[in-house]
Parts: structure tokens; C-alpha cells; sequence
């Protein structure tokens, strides 16, 4: 039954890696950029929720809600500040800013309130416990794994049946011939910044409900693992960050389980180097020759 | 006739060094410095070579790694047990960490550098923050409360590593091994199918610059009196990252300057580090927006007085490209 435990832990924990690694897959997939400051984007969306609940006393929903809105609006400003001067750059150089707008983030709110952590209040969400089948799961993992597939049935949906999904596809697969179209890709960029920092806002309530304690500097850890749940699941492909986070959360749950938990932030990493060499295209992905 | 005039700066820049470090050798034998100054020298001395070292990876070869802190947690921890714990002489120490930290490159680098530009970068910033997660868990080095170490660094030691290194990485640059490098950077595919093992080379500058790194931990251990695997983060590896994109990738006197540069404002800031982190991100910004070569692109700084002289002879590779 510790095991069952362990897995309903790690599905949790995978849900939120997985919301987060959805923001990487769509931004990787249109821009073809390792977003860095995505997980600070996460951290500010934990923030976010954090005065929501305690300062304006809203609810869990209008909390997420208001969470996910300032992190879209967020994220298109970074996208527009920082990465639009550089669509033609360098991939490296990309990546530098990308860097430098995540440590402009979690410095720039250490200076402005300090470094010292917080804690979610214990009661936004009821804490009962759930006898199922002997398993006593608690009922915020099954409110938080039912939110994440929530969003994510809306963002299939969002994907796939509106004009921005589809202006989405056609911008990831082919931006040039996209454009001859008359898809405005500016917009369709703007857009999926939107979306996915949406998303790594609603990991951030949820991960602040969750683990209570929230930090300047917490995003830099789920940031990276969700980048290896986009990775392990194909990166680009949006079904694939949802399976590759709830993996990748199992994993560590179940390296904790075995009496590593100390290891359990080495298993990420060690994951995606395996992952890289073996299977460089990801679980869902399709291999592309490369061409001269 | 350009081959004596190049060697003949050569020459002096060794000499000048020198006198340098004969002036500042009287000043701390005399007392004259206080210990505040000759810690700073120290340190600009330890992330000039970081900084040459991580320049030969990125700036000549072209391929983004940003673990390097972890080599130099590998040559720190290494050099440390060495003089702690089975109490070899500091020479030792410095080669061991050194070594220690060439076969970590290699390890980690056989099987990465088939991945290319961004999966690379998140190799190598996973096998960094893996090697620390490795040192958070060995008793044997102290684990999370790290590991006390004797000061030995001193000024001579830090001037010979520097000028070792720098000299190396200039010969190598500008031998036959040099130019495969940098045509790997260039393209890869057609460096390929000029017959240039690119594979070897990729290995063999990671290993050199991992070398580097590593004697340069040794020399960052035996500096402080503790380290701890919280001082090996990726920050470490940004800052490192930042000397080079600063100075120019592809520029070692401009990866040089940036780190005297960037470590007189470290330490000058050392009171507010968010201030210095946020000065750091925005000029990294600005820097990517504004001029992405970075300060010297890819050009050395005798280039600016042998300029006029040399104006039809631009073989160098002085255009503009990153990595």
C-alpha cells in the first residue's frame, strides 16, 4: 500500500511538472527556444496566487484564475521585451537572454521583497482524507490532478479545434510558409507565451498548495526537471509533456520510495542524459534526419 | 615577417606579465597590499583561467556547455582530499584536480557531444548539477556541511596556473588542433566532410578546458578555507558563462578582460548580491539585444594595435560569428 502512496505522490507532483513542462514544449516547438525563465514565470505564478489567497482573500479558482491571467500577461512581455529583438539571432544567443531574463526575474524579486520564503495557508483547499481501497489519499492530490487534466483537455481543445490552434500548428511546423499564408506570426508567437505562462502559473498555485513553502528561487528546479519531462516526452509534442511530467514525477516518487530521496533531484538529470543519448527524439517524437 | 612580428608580442606580453607579477609579488612580500587586494588578485587570477577555459569550449569549439562549475567541484573536491585527507604536497593536489576533472570532461563528454547546441547546453547543465547532488551525498568529503581546507594558494601558484593556461590555449588555438576546433564551430557538417574528426576534437577541448577548469578549482579549494557543494551550482556556472559571452565568444583576451572586469565589480558589490545578479541578467540582456558578439567579438586584442598594419590580412576569422 506504501507503493500505491508513493505513486498517488508522485502522479501530484507529475501533474505540476507536466503543466510546466507544457509551457517549454510550446514555446520550444514555435520558437525553437529553451525558454529559461520559464520556471521563474511558475514562481511568479506562485507569488501571484500566494497574495491572491492571503492579501485579497480570494478562493482557490478566482486565486488560480487571477494567477494564470498575470502570468500570461507576463510571459507575452517577456516574449516581446526580451526574445522578439532576437528571432533572427543565434540559437545560443537565445538561449544567453533566456538566461539572463531568468536571473533578472528571481533578482529582481529578491531585491524588491527579499529573500525570505512563505507559506500557503493550509486551508484554501479542504484536507480530508480519502479511504479508497485501503490507500488514504488526500483530497488536494485528487483536486490538483483533476485541475491539471482540466487545463489540459482545454488546451487540446485550445490546439486543436480553435483558429489559434491551428495558427499555432501551422507557425510550429513551417513559420515562413505560415506567414505567406497570412497567419500573423508575431501574434501566434505572443500567443503561445500566453498560453504556456498561463499554465506555469497554475503549476505555481497548485505547487504552493501543495508543498506550502514558496521561494524566489523554487523555480529553478521544477523549471529544469520540466524541461527533461518535455525532453522524455518528445519535445515539441504537446501529449508528450503531459505523459513525460507524470513519468517523470513517478520516477522521483518512486526513488524516494526506495530510500534515495536524497538522489531524487540527481534523477532528472541522469534521466535526461540517458534519454538524450538513447532516444534524443523523446518518447512521442518522429526522428528527422538532418539535412545540409 | 608576420609570424616574427606575432611572436615577437608574444614575447612581450610574457614579459610584461611578468614585471607585473614581480611588482605585485614586492608589494604582498613587503606587506603593502592589504589582504582585501591580494584576495581580489587572487580571484581575478582563478576566473581568468575559469573563464580562458570555458572560452575554449564555447568561444573556439562552438559547443554550449554550461556545467562547467561542475569541473570545478571536481577539481576542488579532488585537489582537497588529496591535501586533507591523504596529505600528498600542494603540487600533487593541483595536478590530481586537474586530471580528476580532464577525465570527468571526458566521461561526460563522450556520450554528450553527439548532442548539438541547446541539448547540449542541458547536458552539461544536468551533469553539473548531477556531480553536485554526487558531492552532497559522499560522507567521505563532508557532504552538505563540505570540507575544511588549509589556505595554500598563493600569488606565485595563482600566476603561474594563469599563465600556463592562458599560454596553452593560445598555442593550441592557433595550432593545427586550433583550426579543427574552430571549424567545428564554423559548421560541423562541413568540417566533417573536410576529414576533420569532429568527434576527437569536441572530446579533446572539452577535456583541455575541463583540465583547466579543474587546476583552477584545486586553486579555488586551497583559496577559501571550506568549500561545500552549494558554492558549485549552476549560478558558478552562469558566472562563468557570463565572462565569456561578455568578452566575446571566440576572443581570449576579451574572455581575459571580462573576468578582471566582471570580478573587481563582484567584489565591489560583494554586499549586495542581487544588485550584482540583476546588473549580471540586464547586461547579458542588452549585450545579447545589442551586440551579440559580445565586447571583442571574435577579434584579440593586439588586434587593435596592429590594426592599420594588417588591414588586407584579415585571415583570422574576424567576422562576427557566435558559436
Amino acid at each position: 500500500m506504501e507503493l500505491i502512496q508513493q505513486l498517488v505522490n508522485g502522479v501530484s507532483l507529475g501533474s505540476i511538472y507536466a503543466l510546466i513542462a507544457l509551457g517549454y514544449t510550446m514555446v520550444y516547438g514555435i520558437v525553437k527556444l529553451i525558454n529559461f525563465a520559464h520556471g521563474d514565470v511558475f514562481m511568479v505564478g506562485s507569488f501571484v496566487g500566494f497574495y491572491a489567497i492571503t492579501v485579497m482573500d480570494l478562493s482557490f479558482i478566482p486565486a488560480l484564475l487571477l494567477s494564470m491571467v498575470t502570468c500570461a500577461i507576463f510571459g507575452v512581455l517577456i516574449e516581446r521585451i526580451a526574445y522578439k529583438p532576437l528571432r533572427n539571432a543565434t540559437r545560443i544567443a537565445a538561449l544567453i537572454t533566456a538566461i539572463g531574463v531568468s536571473l533578472l526575474i528571481e533578482n529582481g524579486l529578491i531585491y524588491v521583497r527579499g529573500a525570505q520564503p512563505e507559506a500557503y495557508p493550509n486551508n484554501v483547499l479542504p484536507m480530508d482524507k480519502l479511504d479508497i481501497f485501503g490507500v488514504s489519499i488526500s483530497s488536494q492530490s485528487i483536486l490538483i490532478l483533476s485541475v491539471s487534466i482540466i487545463l489540459m483537455i482545454i488546451l487540446q481543445f485550445v490546439v486543436h479545434k480553435t483558429k489559434i490552434g491551428k495558427a499555432m500548428r501551422a507557425v510550429s511546423f513551417d513559420s515562413e510558409a505560415a506567414k505567406l499564408m497570412g497567419i500573423n506570426v508575431n501574434n501566434t508567437i505572443s500567443a503561445t507565451f500566453a498560453i504556456g505562462s498561463a499554465l506555469a502559473g497554475a503549476a505555481g498555485v497548485i505547487f504552493g498548495i501543495y508543498y506550502i513553502k514558496i521561494e524566489p528561487l523554487m523555480g529553478v528546479l521544477p523549471g529544469l526537471k520540466a524541461f527533461v519531462a518535455a525532453v522524455l516526452g518528445g519535445i515539441g509534442i504537446i501529449p508528450g509533456a503531459m505523459v513525460g511530467g507524470l513519468l517523470l514525477g513517478i520516477i522521483e516518487a518512486l526513488v524516494s520510495a526506495a530510500g534515495y530521496s536524497l538522489w531524487r533531484d540527481g534523477v532528472a538529470f541522469i534521466v535526461l542524459i540517458f534519454i538524450l543519448i538513447f532516444l534524443p527524439q523523446g518518447l512521442f517524437g518522429k526522428n528527422r534526419r538532418e539535412k545540409v | 615577417m608576420t609570424i616574427l612580428k606575432k611572436s615577437k608580442g608574444f614575447w612581450l606580453s610574457i614579459v610584461v606579465a611578468l614585471i607585473f607579477f614581480g611588482i605585485m609579488q614586492f608589494f604582498i612580500a613587503n606587506g603593502m597590499l592589504n589582504p582585501f587586494y591580494i584576495n581580489t588578485l587572487m580571484f581575478i587570477g582563478i576566473n581568468i583561467m575559469l573563464a580562458t577555459s570555458l572560452h575554449l569550449i564555447i568561444g573556439i569549439t562552438g559547443q554550449f556547455s554550461i556545467g562547467h562549475a561542475g569541473f570545478l567541484a571536481v577539481g576542488a573536491y579532488a585537489s582537497a582530499v588529496m591535501t586533507m585527507k591523504l596529505e600528498f604536497p600542494f603540487i600533487v593536489a593541483v595536478l590530481a584536480g586537474g586530471i580528476f576533472a580532464a577525465v570527468a570532461g571526458m566521461v561526460i563528454g563522450i556520450p554528450s557531444l553527439r548532442l548539438k547546441g541547446d541539448y547540449l547546453a542541458i547536458a552539461t547543465l544536468g551533469f553539473g548539477e548531477i556531480v553536485r547532488i554526487i558531492l552532497l551525498n559522499i560522507e567521505y568529503v563532508g557532504g552538505a556541511s563540505g570540507m575544511q581546507v588549509s589556505h595554500l594558494t598563493t600569488w606565485p601558484w595563482v600566476f603561474a596556473c594563469v599563465m600556463i593556461t592562458v599560454i596553452v590555449i593560445r598555442n593550441f588555438t592557433n595550432s593545427t588542433h586550433g583550426r579543427a576546433c574552430i571549424s567545428v564551430r564554423e559548421d560541423e557538417t562541413a568540417a566533417d566532410a573536410m576529414g576533420i574528426n569532429t568527434t576527437y576534437y569536441k572530446v579533446a577541448a572539452f577535456v583541455i578546458g575541463a583540465f583547466f577548469a579543474g587546476v583552477a578549482g584545486s586553486l579555488y579549494a586551497h583559496n577559501f578555507y571550506i568549500i561545500q557543494p552549494s558554492n558549485f551550482g549552476f549560478l558558478k556556472s552562469f558566472d562563468i558563462l557570463i565572462f565569456v559571452v561578455l568578452g566575446g565568444l571566440g576572443s581570449l583576451s576579451g574572455s581575459v578582460l571580462a573576468a578582471i572586469l566582471l570580478t573587481i565589480v563582484t567584489t565591489f558589490l560583494q554586499d549586495y548580491p542581487e544588485t550584482r545578479m540583476i546588473i549580471y541578467s540586464l547586461v547579458l540582456i542588452l549585450m545579447m539585444i545589442f551586440r551579440p558578439q559580445g565586447l571583442m567579438g571574435t577579434r584579440e586584442i593586439t588586434a587593435l594595435f596592429t590594426h592599420k598594419k594588417t588591414k588586407g590580412d584579415q585571415k583570422d576569422g574576424s567576422h562576427n560569428t557566435v558559436a
